[in-house]
């Protein structure tokens, strides 16, 4: 079939950011489908807490400390991360560097205090179904910590290397955001976790 | 006309100089510096699969995985047919030697998976993943190292279960292995863990699938396709993907839940210790309905583009089609509790479901009504692919009749798990998915080999399945009424379905020979069909306009899309969008709604580490069914193969 050139396009640029970018899109459909698998988990607790006469099942709900200073940390980690993402999007290296140590950091504190939060459970999974609701809702949300935080820490290698310019930027951006989505789906399950049982 | 067609944002913020914009390397050879075959020479070599084991499996190409998807998912469909055709023999006659239960169990069960998991949700996608970026008008699909992954996971998922199989480990609780029979205290042994794991693999494959599509029709689309010049066959997938983005994590948590409760001891399901058996339920229909959508979405985008190119004129109702797909896909969400009408619900609830499964009978109606009208006003040639569409009418139609009469709740309670409801979901299932699908292979198959399909023996199977079908699966309707309940393996003589069953085996022996025709004429059109060209019916949309089979790169020059059917549009020239590298693999990525030229970007090149991944990712997945440890040391492996995934490799591809 014979062509008609109408549009010149070599003079576009080679990546954007935010919702210019395909990965970003990507981000979002997977932060969606996670967040469905979260909402599916959560409908999961509530029916079994309406269905039970008493709720937590012979179990005190885990302990408030540990739980809350990861939430607060988690929360307070918004800001750099937000740093990472602006620094990012104005390709400047040294200081995404900078931010992406910090929440490389921040986000190894946090696995640590997981652990510590799942030790300061008053339930195991093999327990009752109390127990097996509040370990799947957990272990699901560390497995997302635990996989953007390896993320996190492979991107901040990379940008110490030679790869660490251009489309990596826009990288760092897509992460943050990601990052984000890690931070929101964990309020509301603290709040289930751990204070709806004490209301 | 650059301004409609190409944005000029800039990347950085004012001030700032953004490295998007570094100047192309003038050595770099650009598609408007050469033409005719030698840009298509240079671009095949840019977009290729490297020869051998090794570029066979690192391929990134969305036509050699879409083949290879279509292919499995054919495979997989055959294996279920083979095992629902030992099932009727079976049962042709009352008190049959032929097999014992557990076999027979074994059978329904893998017939059921296979077909739901295995065959229903892959093959839309599948050939979603071949289609859509030809249609779109790009190189590849968004995510090909993904594409790729999502392929090698789906193959050895259902591998898994099928050798699990052979091995007399096959799994034997019915397709939705609903607890407490398949939990822990009934089913002890392994079986019904591969089935668990079977889902794993299938769902991740199918979600990141979905993943991909969205983002291609949203961001990858030719300069010009603005939303309403979307082929209605990318507007089903692309709705498609979002009922799998929402329903199919829901399958997944309960099987793992099921998982957990089997290997360390939850009790999610365990009413004992505060459990509930019902909420598996809940959660395998929330997902379980949508499933029957999910299926069914993208065999109307077969519908919608055989119906449009045989009938020589545009649909009929474009806004209408795609606001019905959209309904569709709303309304599959409120469904689910109608598979659980004889649990024992609120008598509101079991009202709120009837009045929403009746409800979703009017955005399937208008659609029927608007490819009717099409034909009507059309000049319809009536070829292979236009007749499995005629019989699709008339197969579904019927199935939804019998759909809207299970939605009531007195008539679902009166033949629950009856065979009323096995004839009526092989109605809506068959006829609303597998008839276009055959279309759709006759339709596409130039497209993909270059070679025609044998018309005459595509009418010999037209006829013998349209026979076949209704001779095994109308008298179900029957046997049901009459009491037979699904899921036995014998019946006695006096209850008096005998001559019936037999009348149903015959079908389904006839619908079996029509497969076997589908075969020879694949494989012997293969070989000796007539040479197609690169639009053999004269159909509009832009795989057409690429070669039969496509080149690598799909299209030498992106093209400029102007019309709903851009090449019954553009007869005597096709407008294209030059400027692209011809060294490297970029393609244009564009805006959501307007579909503005927007960036110039890298596609990645192939690499072998989705197929490491996939491996990890199953050594992992089987492995946990013998330990949990399997998920901390499987995992790792995975972790590793994701981070040689993505670690860039110096090729431009990478650093860009």
């Amino acid at each position: 079939m014979r062509q008609r050139p109408v549009l010149d396009v070599s003079g576009l640029p080679e990546y954007g950011y935010g919702a210019r970018s395909p990965v970003w899109w990507g981000t979002v459909g997977f932060c969606v489908l996670e967040g469905m698998g979260f909402l599916i988990v959560i409908g999961g607790y509530l029916y079994l807490a309406f269905l039970n006469q008493q709720w937590p099942l012979s179990a005190p709900p885990g302990s408030l400390l540990w739980s809350s200073i990861l939430t607060v940390l988690a929360v307070v980690s918004v800001w750099p991360n937000w740093l990472a993402k602006q620094n990012g999007e104005h390709e400047n290296l040294l200081k995404v560097r900078r931010d992406l140590v910090v929440m490389s950091l921040i986000g190894l504190v946090l696995i640590v205090l997981r652990i510590f939060e799942l030790g300061a459970l008053h339930v195991r999974w093999d327990q009752n179904a109390y127990g097996s609701m509040v370990w799947m809702l957990l272990g699901l949300h560390t497995a997302h910590i635990v996989t953007d935080v390896i993320d996190t820490i492979v991107l901040t290698v990379l940008m110490f290397t030679r790869h660490g310019h251009g489309k990596r930027f826009s990288d760092v951006s897509d992460n943050a955001f990601y990052w984000n989505f890690v931070v929101l789906s964990w309020l509301p399950i603290y709040v289930l976790l751990y204070w709806a049982p004490r209301l | 006309m650059s301004d409609v067609l190409a944005t000029h944002e800039p990347v950085a913020p004012i001030g700032r100089k953004s490295e998007a914009y570094a100047p192309v390397n003038p050595r770099e050879l650009r598609d408007n510096q050469i033409d005719g075959p030698e840009l298509t020479t240079r671009l095949a070599k840019t977009w290729g699969t490297a020869p051998g084991l090794l570029g066979a499996l690192s391929t990134v190409d969305h036509k050699i995985i879409g083949r290879r998807y279509i292919t499995t998912a054919f495979m997989f469909l055959f294996l279920g047919g083979l095992s629902a055709v030992f099932m009727r023999l079976q049962l042709a006659r009352p008190e049959n030697g032929l097999m014992g239960p557990d076999l027979y169990n074994q059978l329904f069960t893998m017939h059921g998976t296979t077909m739901m998991f295995l065959f229903g949700v892959p093959i839309g996608e599948a050939l979603a993943v071949y289609l859509v970026p030809l249609m779109v008008g790009t190189r590849n699909i968004a995510f090909p190292r993904l594409n790729a992954f999502s392929y090698y996971v789906y193959l050895f998922g259902g591998l898994m279960i099928w050798i699990a199989f052979m091995l007399n480990i096959g799994a034997d609780t019915g397709w939705f292995s609903y607890v407490p029979l398949s939990g822990p205290e009934y089913s002890p042994g392994k079986r019904v863990d591969f089935w668990a794991q079977m889902i794993t693999f299938t769902e991740l494959s199918g979600l990141a699938v979905a993943v991909e599509i969205v983002v291609t029709v949203l961001k990858q689309r030719a300069p010009g396709m603005t939303l309403d010049r979307i082929p209605l066959f990318v507007w089903a997938v692309f709705v498609n993907s979002f009922v799998i983005i929402f329903a199919l994590p829901a399958v997944m948590i309960a099987s793992t839940m099921l998982i957990l409760d089997r290997l360390v001891g939850t009790h999610f399901f365990n009413p004992a210790e505060g459990g509930d058996a019902l909420l598996y339920q809940h959660m395998f229909w929330f997902f379980g309905h949508p499933e029957v959508y999910i299926i069914f979405l993208p065999a109307t985008g077969f519908v919608s583009a055989i119906v449009t190119t045989f009938a020589r004129r545009q649909a009929f109702g474009y806004l209408p089609l795609v606001l019905s797909l959209i309904a569709t896909g709303f309304l599959s969400f409120g469904l689910w509790v109608h598979h659980m009408f004889t649990v024992g619900l609120p008598q509101l609830g079991a009202s709120f479901f009837t009045a929403s499964s009746m409800l979703i009978a009017i955005p399937n109606g208008i659609q029927i009504f608007c490819w009717i009208a099409t034909l009507w006003d059309g000049r319809p040639v009536v070829k292979t692919p236009l007749l499995f569409v005629l019989g699709f009418f008339f197969i579904f139609v019927a199935g939804g009749l019998s759909g809207i009469m299970l939605a009531s709740v007195p008539i679902d309670t009166q033949v629950h798990d009856t065979y009323f409801v096995v004839a009526h979901f092989h109605y809506v299932l068959i006829g609303g998915n597998v008839f276009p699908l055959l279309g759709a292979i006759y339709y596409w198959f130039p497209k993909f080999t270059g070679r025609m399909m044998s018309e005459r023996l595509g009418k010999w199977n037209f006829w013998l399945a349209f026979i076949g079908f209704n001779m095994a699966f109308f008298p179900m309707h029957i046997t049901g009424l009459m009491g037979m309940p699904r899921r036995v393996y014998t019946y006695q003589a006096e209850m008096g379905w005998g001559t019936l069953n037999l009348v149903s085996t015959v079908g389904a022996l006839i619908l079996f020979t029509s497969f076997v025709l589908f075969l020879i004429n694949v494989i012997t059109s293969l070989r000796h069909g007539m040479m197609a060209g690169p639009n053999p019916w004269e159909s509009g949309t832009l795989e057409w306009a690429a070669a039969s089979p496509p080149h690598p790169q799909n299209f030498d020059r992106i093209p400029v899309v102007t019309n709903r059917e851009p090449l019954w549009a553009e007869r005597s020239a096709i407008p294209v969008a030059t400027g692209l590298s011809v060294d490297n693999r970029e393609l244009i990525v564009s805006t959501v709604t307007e579909a503005r030229a927007d960036l110039r970007e890298a596609s990645p090149e192939p690499s072998l580490w989705p197929f490491i991944a996939a491996v990890a990712t199953a050594v992992a997945f089987i492995g946990s069914i013998f330990t949990p440890w399997a998920v901390l040391w499987g995992g790792s492996a995975v972790g590793i193969a994701l981070i040689g995934w993505f670690w860039p490799k110096g090729a431009k591809e990478d650093e860009s």
